[in-house]
């Protein structure tokens, strides 16, 4: 495990223009944690993670994973975003897709036989095996995540950003992302932006609540009242037990 | 068609070989480089670019005329331009993204504008019909071997980096987190795009390179395929349209360039048509 704490905000400011979207961020997560990043839309949770990936700079205040700037420790984040933008007749096929987290290792040249093996192992872990050379266009938003998932792990990153990942999938392959997650929180550091407060409550112990300002919760203080404080509005909180198949409603 | 054939192999016409030899060249950095312009989606870029050539090619022209300066070749003049439109629409992108359209869209018509005048205001008569709409027919053996010789790094570049300006072509916010200066690498390709557009204008012209440079790539992507074999699909289409549409063109005498783009086009269209896009 790292000494460094995986991430570091210290008195963070990010505004577009005249707007301000976040405001002194500053927290600290551990190494091996997974925690959920939750907030209305607008709140700043996407800014937070291009903050984190170095794709943003902040006004002010200092970024750091693992101790070092998030450029310099960029290959070592894996990135899922929410969904991408590409032309519907994009000829890639899965492992096309999946080989592209390996970009920038070699230049100018072919990806390696190891870069291949790696790509192949992966797609397997993930259960993509049959679509290993399927056009990424003719996949399942369950199954364009899990290849965008396995995009991001081929170069084993210490730290994993999931962006609403939850997003645009049915039931039933939230249900597979969900086992997936929980296998990977095992080894990895992982933050996952979300929406979704069931998932929220199921799968960490901690919430980083983030509406200008940025505050960490335990979940079991994510209560009704303090999501309709997040997010500026009457809620209803309800809580499903994924096991159980109890409900709680507040 | 016998006929077409005896004047292809006839040593008295060496214009009608010259112009199927040319087609031959430029469809390999043409189909090359007309993917990866699809894959972007910068059609509209490169259409600037080709535009702004015509300032360099008039601005050479009258002062070659003007400096009585017989080595200054308006190409040479086309190809100074196509690069600074190149540098100048990377340089936009990468500071002025909110006003990409309408400064692109000046730097176009400033490039068509300038040309104009200086045709104008040369001494000797200058057609700019000649590179509105070019003539492969008219190309001599000096045009051949740029031709060949700009074919050479543009397709050399292209099969080098074909992994990288792909992966940004398909996510460039991923591309950028592995490493990859993404404004650099669009530089590479607008540079790529412009050498290319310069072959491209004594073939067909200004107008028509965009047609010649879009349709052929995504007529090659209605058969579903990987992004390397695109390539090569792209090329073959590019190969098939420039030596169909010449030889049709020299049957029914017309001219070479909206000839190739008419059945282009035609191809296109029945292509999308039937695949019910």
């Amino acid at each position: 495990m790292d000494a460094n704490p995986a991430i570091s905000f210290k008195q963070i400011c990010f505004s577009y223009g005249e707007r301000p979207i976040l405001e002194n961020a500053s927290f600290e997560i551990n190494s091996g944690e997974h925690l959920c990043v939750v907030g209305p839309n607008g709140g700043g949770k996407t800014t937070l993670l291009k903050l984190m990936l170095g794709l943003l700079k902040p006004q002010s205040g200092k970024i750091s994973l693992f101790g070092a700037s998030p450029i310099k420790n960029r290959r070592t984040v894996g990135y899922v975003p929410q969904h991408i933008h590409f032309d519907p007749l994009f000829p890639i096929c899965v492992k096309e897709v999946v080989l592209m987290g390996c970009l920038g290792n070699h230049i100018g040249k072919s990806f390696t036989n190891e870069e291949k093996t790696k790509a192949e192992k992966v797609i397997e872990e993930l259960g993509l095996t049959e679509q290993i050379h399927s056009p990424f266009y003719a996949l399942s938003g369950g199954q364009r995540q899990r290849v965008l998932i396995a995009r991001a792990l081929i170069m084993s990153p210490k730290l994993l950003l999931l962006d609403e990942p939850t997003a645009h999938v049915d039931a039933q392959a939230e249900a597979q992302f969900r086992e997936i997650l929980d296998r990977l929180a095992k080894t990895l550091t992982i933050l996952t932006v979300s929406h979704d407060l069931s998932f929220v409550s199921a799968h960490v112990k901690r919430v980083l609540c983030v509406n200008r300002k940025v505050h960490i919760h335990p979940t079991e203080a994510l209560s009704g009242s303090l999501v309709s404080k997040l997010y500026g509005q009457e809620m209803r909180f309800v809580q499903h037990g994924h096991c159980e198949g109890a409900c709680k409603h507040e | 068609m016998s006929e077409l054939l005896r004047h292809i192999l006839s040593p008295e016409i060496p214009f009608l070989r010259n112009a199927l030899l040319a087609g031959l060249l430029a469809s390999v950095p043409l189909g090359m480089v007309g993917t990866h312009v699809i894959l972007r989606r910068i059609s509209y870029l490169a259409a600037a670019i080709a535009h702004c050539i015509l300032g360099g090619i008039g601005l050479f022209s009258l002062l070659q005329v003007r400096l009585n300066l017989p080595w200054l070749n308006p190409t040479y003049g086309a190809i100074i331009s196509a690069l600074a439109a190149a540098l100048l629409i990377s340089r936009i992108q990468q500071k002025h993204a909110a006003r990409e359209d309408s400064l692109i869209g000046a730097i176009w018509v400033s490039g068509m504008a300038v040309g104009l005048i200086c045709f104008q205001v040369t001494p000797s008569y200058v057609d700019p019909m000649s590179y509105l709409f070019g003539n492969i027919l008219l190309i001599n053996k000096q045009e051949l071997i740029i031709t060949a010789i700009l074919g050479i790094i543009v397709t050399g570049c292209l099969f080098r980096y074909n992994k990288e300006l792909t992966g940004i072509a398909f996510d460039p916010e991923f591309a950028e987190l592995r490493g990859l200066q993404v404004h650099r690498w669009n530089l590479l390709l607008l540079t790529l795009t412009a050498l290319t557009i310069v072959i491209m204008v004594s073939l067909v012209g200004i107008v028509l390179v965009i047609a010649l440079l879009t349709l052929p790539p995504a007529l090659a992507m209605h058969k579903k395929t990987s992004s390397r074999a695109l390539l090569v699909r792209s090329t073959i289409a590019c190969a098939i349209l420039m030596t169909g549409g010449t030889c049709v063109s020299y049957a029914i005498d017309l001219p070479a360039g909206p000839v190739i783009i008419g059945i282009t086009g035609l191809s296109y269209l029945c292509s999308t048509l039937r695949k019910g896009y």
